[in-house]
């Protein structure tokens, strides 16, 4: 469609076809993030729903099978469906802009990425409304839970899986492709901006695990029904086995997440400072560590399997050494804001936060890296707390600023600051109401994954949907403020949109043009 | 499509084809390698040919028996000994009970581990139930017999091995029914 996008003006038929044949980088950026968007409210009401059956001791909402249900779910379309699909909308949206390119390299097979989707999340949430219900062995799938005691709806859950893998991987093998080949005449590698950085890194994890999450499931899907014994140990295989391939993809995914949020940061960071990112290069050598290492520590999520202690010893040092580079991360952010013009715009507002909740998420998880502390932590609301400082106030709150940070670079208007700030401060206090607690909850002992608990844990449970309910409202009104923008938002026309924002993406006028650097840009 | 893409996206789909083939074919044979050399898993070693050896009498180690029914499986399982002292070389025979107590023919395979992980390759088996599926016929009961060595190499911190078998239904996944079988 080279005249331009097909509006609602054309008719619904045009308009439709528009978004469903569209090989354009910016519209499939957007219906990425509209889906992820739409996925995490889907799991944000799983959570709501855990967190009221939780309010209070006893069972008063829902049935324990439909809670491990409810996890299980939550898990699943948070990672899968909201916070992956979030940034590679934001790596369609942005990575041509930042490095001259006219669009991504290989766009017919974006539009299929893309679309085969919502399909697999259609077959994985139909599955709650299916005899023996969906999925109910929680997000990690361990056998013999997912196998010889799961219900029969788990092959439309092993189905759905095999669609988003091979969604990820055709995205990544885009984004490789583009940032490889289409990079403008004097865009060096050490010259990307960061953002490019992380994910063309993370888009490698992504083409190397992928496939080994399709090849576990591909085990439980021949154990279930082709009579194999990957791991089942009647015949010979190892649940522990299933264990070590999972976080052997695992591990890599937790970067998967985390690497995009930490190039949306080194983003925002330098714009708000008004200084250019400290430690450039170290921060590109500490992505490309972490990545590394990534696939050398999986173990430390299965510190209680019986390991031999040289084993525990291993990965408890391994996982150790992550933080050297991320600490080197953290640092830099700090030394860019460090005597910097600092302004407190939502999108630096939630970096900031991120920055400090992140690294609180990164000490509990140094914590959990002590094998011998870990047989005491394990599968407790400590872990439960830990990782959601770390993929909530880490990725979600990145995925937060980014979409305030260049909202107005794609529709042309400007947000409200003074109720982006509200929402921010709503999400803050909520997040921590909510999951300081579990901390507290997990050392006491209370185990993860149950419909119940004792009473000594009560009171903090009750904070804790508190401010889960909190935290909840406030995306609702990220929603809000999101559409008022695009509707009632104030025109923004100058190219760069913020004062100190620097890159490729600020040059091309705003709102960005349906086509942009159709000739490239020379950088020096 | 350019050449410079066309040549990528080959080159990154081979890698991601060749991790999907190293998921499954490669990972768990290489699982099992691993906890054969290290003995993680307390998995033993197949039918073992006695060879003779010196039977070391100014050792003695206890060898213990356990034996656990998996998940809903309905047969009455347990060793006739519970623990037996055994000299290094010596070759002992014990056997463990069974009972069908269903009214239905039953197939069982027992799986065995043994503890602590650095013994399991010093425990032999020159012969074994767990080498076979077990068919009972409804309501029938069984001797079933062990004999193992254990090897005189046994790390001399090693004091008391315990083995344990896990007793689980196989008779859907059984080809042959128990009749063939027997």
């Amino acid at each position: 469609m080279a005249h331009g996008p097909a509006t609602l003006a054309d008719g619904w038929v045009k308009y439709a076809s528009r978004w469903l044949f569209t090989t354009n980088h910016k519209d499939i950026g957007t219906l990425y993030l509209w889906f992820s968007f739409a996925m995490f409210i889907l799991g944000g009401s799983f959570a709501m729903v855990i967190r009221a059956e939780l309010f209070q001791p006893g069972m008063q909402l829902i049935k324990p099978e439909f809670f491990n249900q409810m996890t299980t779910m939550h898990g699943l379309v948070m990672v899968f469906g909201a916070i992956m699909p979030a940034f590679v909308g934001l790596a369609n949206w942005l990575i041509p802009m930042m490095i001259g390119a006219p669009d991504m390299a290989l766009p017919r097979m974006n539009n299929l990425s893309f679309w085969i989707l919502p399909f697999a999340f259609a077959i994985l949430v139909a599955t709650l409304f299916m005899e023996g219900g969906g999925p109910n062995f929680g997000w990690t799938f361990y056998a013999p839970l997912s196998t010889t005691y799961a219900p029969d709806t788990v092959n439309y859950f092993i189905f759905g899986v095999h669609i988003m893998g091979a969604s990820s991987i055709m995205g990544s093998i885009n984004i490789i492709a583009t940032v490889m080949n289409m990079r403008a005449p004097g865009m060096t590698y050490m010259k990307m901006p960061m953002f490019v950085w992380t994910w063309l890194i993370t888009a490698f994890l992504l083409v190397a695990v992928m496939p080994v999450l399709a090849g576990a499931v591909t085990m439980m899907l021949m154990d279930i029904n082709f009579g194999t014994s990957f791991f089942d140990a009647a015949g010979g295989g190892d649940p522990v086995l299933f264990q070590h391939i999972f976080w052997f993809f695992g591990h890599p995914e937790v970067y998967i997440i985390i690497l995009p949020a930490f190039g949306v940061v080194s983003q925002i960071i330098p714009t708000f400072s008004r200084k250019p990112l400290f430690g450039y290069s170290s921060m590109v050598y500490a992505t490309a560590s972490i990545a590394f290492m990534s696939f050398i520590v999986w173990a430390h999520h299965m510190f209680t399997v019986g390991m031999p202690i040289a084993g525990e010893l291993y990965f408890m040092y391994a996982t150790m050494l992550i933080a050297v580079p991320t600490g080197v991360k953290v640092f830099n952010w700090i030394t860019t804001m460090y005597k910097g013009s600092l302004t407190f715009e939502t999108p630096m507002l939630f970096s900031i936060a991120f920055v400090i909740l992140f690294t609180f998420g990164g000490f509990t998880g140094l914590m959990l890296s002590i094998a011998a502390a870990d047989i005491q932590y394990h599968d407790t609301y400590f872990v439960v707390a830990h990782f959601h400082y770390v993929m909530v106030a880490g990725a979600v709150f990145s995925g937060t600023a980014a979409v305030y940070y260049w909202l107005p670079k794609w529709c042309g208007k400007m947000y409200d600051e003074t109720m982006g700030k509200v929402q921010f401060w709503i999400a803050f206090i909520g997040f921590n109401i909510t999951f300081m607690p579990q901390h507290f909850l997990g050392l006491a002992g209370m185990p993860r994954r149950y419909a119940d608990y004792g009473l000594q844990f009560a009171d903090w449970n009750m904070v804790s949907s508190i401010g889960a309910f909190m935290y909840g409202a406030a995306q609702i009104l990220f929603l809000f403020n999101v559409v008022r923008t695009i509707t009632h938002g104030k025109p923004v026309d100058k190219p760069e949109v913020w004062e100190g924002a620097e890159g490729l993406e600020w040059t091309v006028p705003t709102p960005a043009p349906y086509h942009t650097f159709e000739k490239p840009p020379q950088v020096k | 499509m350019q050449t410079s893409h066309r040549k990528l996206l080959a080159k990154l789909v081979a890698m991601a084809v060749a991790m999907f083939l190293f998921a499954v074919f490669v990972l768990p044979p290489l699982y099992d390698l691993f906890c054969e050399i290290t003995g993680i898993g307390g998995k033993t070693d197949g039918k073992y040919e006695a060879v003779d050896v010196r039977v070391d009498t100014s050792r003695q180690v206890e060898v213990q028996f356990v034996a656990t029914n998996n998940a809903e499986m309905p047969w009455e399982f347990y060793p006739m000994e519970y623990s037996v002292v055994v000299h290094p070389g010596e070759s002992r025979a014990v056997n463990f009970f069974a009972h069908n107590t269903t009214g239905e023919d039953m197939i069982a395979q027992a799986i065995p581990n043994v503890l602590p992980n650095n013994a399991a390759d010093y425990f032999h088996k020159t012969a074994c139930f767990c080498f076979d599926s077990q068919p009972l016929a409804a309501g029938d009961q069984a001797e079933l017999g062990l004999v193992f060595i254990i090897d005189p190499d046994l790390p001399h911190s090693v004091n008391t091995v315990t083995l344990s078998y896990t007793l689980f239904d196989i008779t859907d996944r059984s080809e042959l029914s128990v009749s063939q079988i027997q």
